[in-house]
């Protein structure tokens, strides 16, 4: 997994709360073997409308997506955090993530930020009113930057510990659970003979 | 300090625990599905990595299989690409598959339960959001993204941040006719879509209780509609009935030694949750949503309300979009609203009790017309076991669809979908925009709510039917 310290792209505003992964790909995109190719399926069904802020030319090549609470609730598709990744997007900021989303992102490398309602707002408001301004997001100071003077917004987000060192480092979590192997297999061979098994001897 | 009956699964599998680091937890059961898995298998193939407990692992087919004409090859060439991609991974890798065309193929969590491979205390995962099903069971379950399905096909562990528990409990009786969906529908109205994020809910109380295991995975099932990790029910005489005797509970002296330990999964008197929600179960009602997220719900004997309705702006403007996107007008009586489509299935109601009570229902009536119902069973098992029954000409004597098993229109991956603008009352559990297909709009309801709507083809309950002449 690539590295992930600070990045400065342009910045989103999706006015929408509650953009559950069926928004963000429909299951009629999800039938591909692959992790590639989902851009095309992301937010579908907006997509073909001319307004849809991904559709104006300031925003198009966005990659820090500003939206509204409770993104990413819903279906645990990781081709969700794919097709954000796939269009170019490396943050997605919000006030609440819908937890599965979530997880996934960290495994992914796409990074979640999630700050105050009141920091969503504000960034909304000037990335609409600057089109194709620039978000800063430090994942080290842990700080989602943007706009200049005065009225420059500056925030601190949230984010686990764990998830943080893991993109820092890009780390590969199979990994580190592969090096605690002594740990898992002293576990199994402790586990009650009456728990089920799939598959039988014979 | 006592433990939550959570807190005694998870300690109970956990392989490692550091200060800074979230838990290891072992993963006693793993079922996986044609959408979630291809990406996972090619990850451990890349690196050269075996499934380490295939011995743990089950795998269906059930997002995107056909309900018509299964014994033919798939006719959508991706679709049929994805299933045969499940096969070969499954062979090549040594994983128990129950395809398309085998007695237990199914909805996935259908096909665990009814196996008697979903037991108490134990820890489920799968590469689906609707795991929590299983903790009807009082196991730990819940929803993973295919990076972690290839992390618990390559280790049988997940790293994961011990959550929080809440309870929620559920005193009094649900009044005659008011089901285990009307149940969680109501909750989620209450609590909104993100109130339980964060947490591992216990569903408590005598209302609980008093739910067959049926009606307990349709509770626990919906956990993450309003934002759960998990939801579970502490296993009792009721669960243990469900269980004896499924092919794969134990049996003999393994049975007694498994049973001793399941009685000690219950609560402790003194455990404290970090959030505790009451609920009256007589104030539950046949209920249904009006809007595109699940907690946009409204009893059915009264009014799409309005967007003026909600104290907060986030919610005012939440409304607006779905009334425009669910093209209905506030005031207007939920009975008023016409369905073109009622789907009766999913891992949420699409189980054998789930279908008898849809039958119940329908039973001497006719769907109504410009209204179609398909009626899909939520594993090959389910349909048999109901066409035994007789079930299924009670619904076609009715005009309804018989189908085959599979997830179907609940997330219309397959070829059963709503078309733009068709309306839906669905037993599903989602009605987010497009979900039964791009530009649907879907109604939560229950399985009687479902049956008699299809009779009169407006939203409507059991008791707005016309009795049926004796016969």
């Amino acid at each position: 997994m690539e590295k992930f310290t600070t990045h400065t792209g342009v910045g989103v505003p999706l006015r929408r709360s509650d953009v559950d992964t069926d928004q963000i790909i429909p299951a009629e995109y999800l039938k591909r073997v692959t992790r590639t190719g989902f851009e095309d399926g992301l937010f579908a069904a907006w997509r073909n409308d001319p307004s849809f802020v991904l559709n104006r030319p300031a925003y198009d090549a966005g990659t820090v997506l500003v939206a509204g609470p409770n993104f990413g609730t819903g279906s645990s598709r990781e081709h969700a955090v794919w097709a954000l990744q796939n269009y170019g997007f490396r943050v997605v900021i919000s006030p609440r993530f819908g937890d599965i989303f979530r997880g996934n992102s960290g495994k992914a490398g796409l990074l979640t930020a999630r700050v105050d309602d009141k920091v969503v707002l504000r960034l909304w408001e000037h990335l609409e009113a600057e089109p194709g301004a620039t978000v800063t997001v430090d994942l080290e100071a842990r700080t989602v930057r943007a706009g200049e003077g005065h009225d420059a917004i500056e925030d601190s987000f949230d984010i686990d510990d764990y998830t943080r060192w893991r993109l820092l480092e890009g780390l590969d979590d199979i990994g580190i659970t592969l090096s605690h192997d002594d740990d898992i297999a002293a576990f199994e061979s402790s586990r009650p003979s009456w728990k089920p098994a799939t598959l039988h001897a014979g | 300090m006592g433990k939550t009956l959570a807190e005694k699964v998870w300690d109970e599998h956990v392989v490692r625990s550091v200060d800074g680091e979230p838990d290891l937890l072992f993963i006693d059961l793993h079922l996986i599905h044609e959408v979630t898995s291809p990406q996972a298998f090619d990850g451990l193939r890349l690196a050269g990595r075996p499934v380490r407990r295939p011995d743990l692992t089950l795998a269906t087919e059930d997002h995107n299989v056909p309900t018509v004409d299964w014994d033919k090859p798939i006719a959508d060439p991706v679709s049929r690409t994805q299933v045969e991609t499940l096969r070969t991974n499954c062979e090549e890798f040594g994983v128990r598959l129950h395809p398309l065309g085998d007695v237990e193929q199914g909805i996935v969590h259908v096909v665990g339960p009814q196996l008697g491979l979903t037991q108490p205390g134990m820890t489920i995962v799968c590469g689906d959001s609707h795991t929590a099903t299983h903790g009807a069971f009082g196991a730990i379950a819940f929803g993973i993204g295919t990076s972690e399905v290839e992390h618990v096909l390559a280790t049988q562990t997940l790293p994961q941040a011990r959550p929080r528990t809440m309870s929620v409990t559920v005193d009094g009786d649900l009044p005659e006719g008011v089901t285990a969906k009307d149940l969680i529908l109501y909750l989620i109205t209450q609590t909104g879509t993100g109130g339980g994020q964060g947490y591992i809910v216990e569903y408590r109380g005598d209302a609980i209780r008093a739910l067959s295991m049926e009606g307990r995975m349709t509770v626990c099932n919906m956990s993450i509609e309003w934002g759960a990790k998990a939801g579970m029910i502490a296993p009792d005489e009721t669960t243990f009935a469900y269980l004896e005797d499924r092919p794969e509970a134990p049996k003999g002296a393994e049975w007694d030694a498994a049973l001793e330990h399941w009685r000690s999964l219950a609560t402790d008197d003194d455990a404290v949750f970090d959030k505790e929600i009451a609920i009256d179960a007589a104030d539950v009602t046949p209920w249904v949503t009006w809007g595109t997220n699940p907690g946009q719900g409204a009893p059915l004997g009264g009014t799409i309300p309005a967007p003026g309705d909600f104290d907060e702006e986030i919610d005012r403007v939440a409304a607006e979009n779905a009334l425009r996107y669910m093209a209905l007008d506030a005031g207007t009586p939920l009975r008023d609203v016409h369905v073109d489509t009622v789907f009766v299935g999913s891992c949420t109601n699409g189980r054998l009790e789930d279908l008898r009570l849809a039958a119940e229902v329908i039973k001497g009536h006719k769907v109504a017309d410009g209204t179609r119902m398909l009626v899909v069973p939520g594993s090959a098992r389910v349909r048999l076991e109901a066409e035994a029954e007789g079930l299924d000409l009670v619904f076609k004597e009715a005009g309804a669809e018989w189908r085959g098993a599979g997830c179907s229109m609940c997330l219309g991956m397959n070829p059963d979908t709503l078309s733009p603008g068709e309306r839906s009352a669905s037993t599903s559990n989602r009605n987010f925009e497009g979900r039964q297909g791009k530009g649907g709009r879907t109604h939560l309801v229950s399985v009687p709510v479902a049956a008699a709507t299809a009779v009169r083809g407006t939203l409507s309950s059991p008791a707005d039917l016309r009795p049926v002449a004796a016969r």
